[in-house]
């Protein structure tokens, strides 16, 4: 039987189409539904109508955050804790990749490897658990430890002056090993023969770094560099939240812990999803601006 | 490596690379270790202080309270069972659905990435998430650990990339020649070519599954469908240490009698609950490297 141009695609890709639609049908349901769902922003939730949302109100719940009394202190928190992360824990996994790219014995990276990439397993309620009891001033090794040292009783979990030192510390505790292992990719691409060279150069191994395995990451962290920025309001949810007690609120309510607590826990949700959408905006342009500057400065850009 | 021939720089260099990681090794390592020989020690002694190197005095006690407390157990059997079955229905829809997209005669594969991509970079946000698993009746039921968000972009491009570089393009030609469809030739072909991408893809959504609690926090109002991390964050965080719930008002009084033995049994169910990850750890371990690497050359 003869078939037609298109009828024959079919015939050969049939099979394709059934393997992919569970993945299409999974993709559109549960990611493409809830952006619909971000109209409720700009309408009145209505219980009997769901997603669809009720009367129009424009701008209303923009301006009702904009004005609130909490806004200025979200704003800042978030920005706070955002950029303290990126400013300490974006250069970390680099300068850890070029420390472990410099280890010749196998046995030993593989050790180091193994020790770097084993905290980001560990489940987020774990490590804020592990936090309040090793930081505990009372019974924490980390408290006797400070007192040891003379740094008297400080309360690390549940001051305002630590929440972000010990948010961001934590966090490159966790992660940094397991960022880096973009890095050493990165590293591991370095032709040999640059190396050998810089070596009959008389180049020590710090000049090495600086001018062999340096220039070979740039890229890669332009590229990261610029994802990052894209994120500078997405703070974690789940660690702040997770952190926050009634002593350092006043530092650790950010955005998404505020979302969460007007939507789900006060169920406003159009005035909740007008946040969530506010927050998503501003990522949007420092993305876009971070990517705009980057391509001017040195012709690497996401798209 | 011998010392002699390297000049001095040379050693200085080794001296301090040596020591920068053994510095990183400890501020890793430490804090784990520390939490594991707790857990077995004298809950006075750890209290105080005394506990840095080794277990002193050793005590059970801590895993005593743990393995009679009945809310572990019911969240320890929800997670294995959450994490067991939305893995496989991960693999189930991410698999066959990155071979399709590595087939370069698919003719649909670029405007179904693009859909499928733009989801990485934009979402509806918590909110309308929330209410769309309300419409569809999946909130406090096990479903909704399951088929939301089965398909993780970031890993099926992982897969697709691994899938154009690691098949050859004359496999596919032959087994057609020998009359193979793309059923076939996935399930006999691309699957057993692919043992190390599944561990690391499989590996990768077991640890999401096991470790997560937000789903658990929003979704879920029943106490039997609840999953571990949420059993232990009543432990760990909100205190409520022992199940007749002795250790609750206990957390206030400092340093007194109930936070002692409340500490003990934070060590233990963190030890308890973590260790099925760690001990999968060590098999899969050599796998990561491959598996960033195999995304990193396309994205």
């Amino acid at each position: 039987m003869r078939l037609r141009g298109g009828a024959r695609v079919f015939k050969r890709d049939y099979q394709l189409w059934i393997m992919i639609a569970p993945a299409i049908a999974a993709v559109l349901i549960f990611n493409y539904i809830p952006m619909y769902g971000i109209q409720l922003s700009f309408r009145d939730f209505d219980f009997s109508k769901g997603l669809t949302g009720g009367a129009w109100r424009g701008l209303d719940y923009f301006r009702q955050f904009i004005d609130s009394y909490l806004f200025t202190d979200l704003m800042r928190n978030t920005f706070l804790i955002s950029l303290a992360t990126i400013i300490v824990g974006f250069p970390a996994p680099i300068i850890l990749a070029l420390i472990l790219n410099q280890i010749r014995r196998k046995r030993m990276k593989n050790l180091m490897q193994t020790t770097v990439y084993l905290p980001h397993f560990i489940s987020i309620i774990v490590l804020v658990g592990m936090m309040n009891v090793l930081m505990s001033p009372e019974t924490g090794v980390i408290g006797y430890m400070m007192k040891g040292l003379g740094l008297g009783h400080i309360n690390l979990i549940a001051s305002t002056n630590t929440f972000i030192p010990v948010y961001v510390l934590s966090d490159i505790w966790q992660h940094c090993g397991w960022n880096s292992i973009i890095y050493l990719a990165a590293l591991s691409t370095v032709d040999p023969q640059l190396y050998d060279s810089a070596k009959i150069d008389g180049a020590s191994r710090l000049k090495m770094i600086r001018y062999v395995d340096m220039p070979a990451l740039v890229p890669t962290i332009i590229i990261l560099f610029i994802l990052s920025m894209g994120n500078i309001l997405s703070t974690g949810f789940e660690k702040i939240f997770l952190m926050q007690n009634s002593l350092n609120l006043p530092v650790s309510e950010v955005i998404a812990t505020y979302v969460y607590k007007i939507g789900i826990i006060s169920n406003q949700f159009s005035y909740a999803s007008a946040i969530g959408l506010f927050n998503t905006l501003i990522n949007f342009v420092f993305l876009f601006a971070m990517n705009t500057v980057s391509k001017k400065m040195s012709n690497t850009s996401l798209y | 490596m011998a010392l002699k021939g390297l000049g001095g720089k040379e050693l200085a260099f080794n001296i301090a690379l040596f020591t920068l990681c053994a510095v990183i090794f400890l501020i890793i390592l430490y804090p784990l270790y520390f939490i594991v020989i707790a857990s077995f020690s004298d809950s006075t002694l750890v209290s105080t202080g005394k506990v840095l190197l080794f277990p002193k005095g050793a005590s059970l006690f801590g895993y005593k309270e743990i393995f009679q407390d009945s809310r572990v157990w019911i969240g320890y059997r929800n997670t294995l069972f959450y994490t067991l079955f939305g893995t496989l229905v991960n693999m189930l829809f991410t698999m066959p659905a990155a071979y399709v997209l590595s087939r370069k005669e698919f003719k649909a594969r670029r405007p179904i990435m693009f859909l499928f991509v733009i989801t990485m970079f934009f979402n509806g946000g918590l909110i309308p998430t929330y209410l769309l698993m309300k419409d569809l009746h999946i909130t406090n039921t096990f479903w909704v650990f399951i088929l939301p968000f089965c398909v993780n972009i970031f890993y099926l491009i992982i897969a697709r990339t691994f899938f154009e570089t690691a098949l050859p393009a004359e496999l596919y030609e032959a087994a057609v020649m020998d009359g193979c469809s793309h059923f076939m030739y996935f399930a006999k072909v691309a699957m057993p070519l692919s043992k190390a991408l599944i561990s690391v893809i499989g590996l990768y959504y077991l640890v999401g599954h096991w470790n997560d609690f937000f789903t658990g926090l929003i979704y879920i109002r029943d106490n039997n469908l609840q999953p571990l991390q949420i059993v232990l964050r009543d432990i760990l965080l909100s205190n409520q240490v022992f199940q007749n719930g002795a250790g609750t008002g206990g957390g206030a009084a400092s340093g007194g009698y109930a936070q002692r033995y409340a500490d003990q049994i934070k060590y233990g169910v963190i030890i308890v609950s973590s260790l099925p990850i760690l001990m999968l750890y060590p098999f899969l371990q050599k796998y990561f490297e491959k598996g960033v690497m195999i995304g990193s050359v396309k994205g």
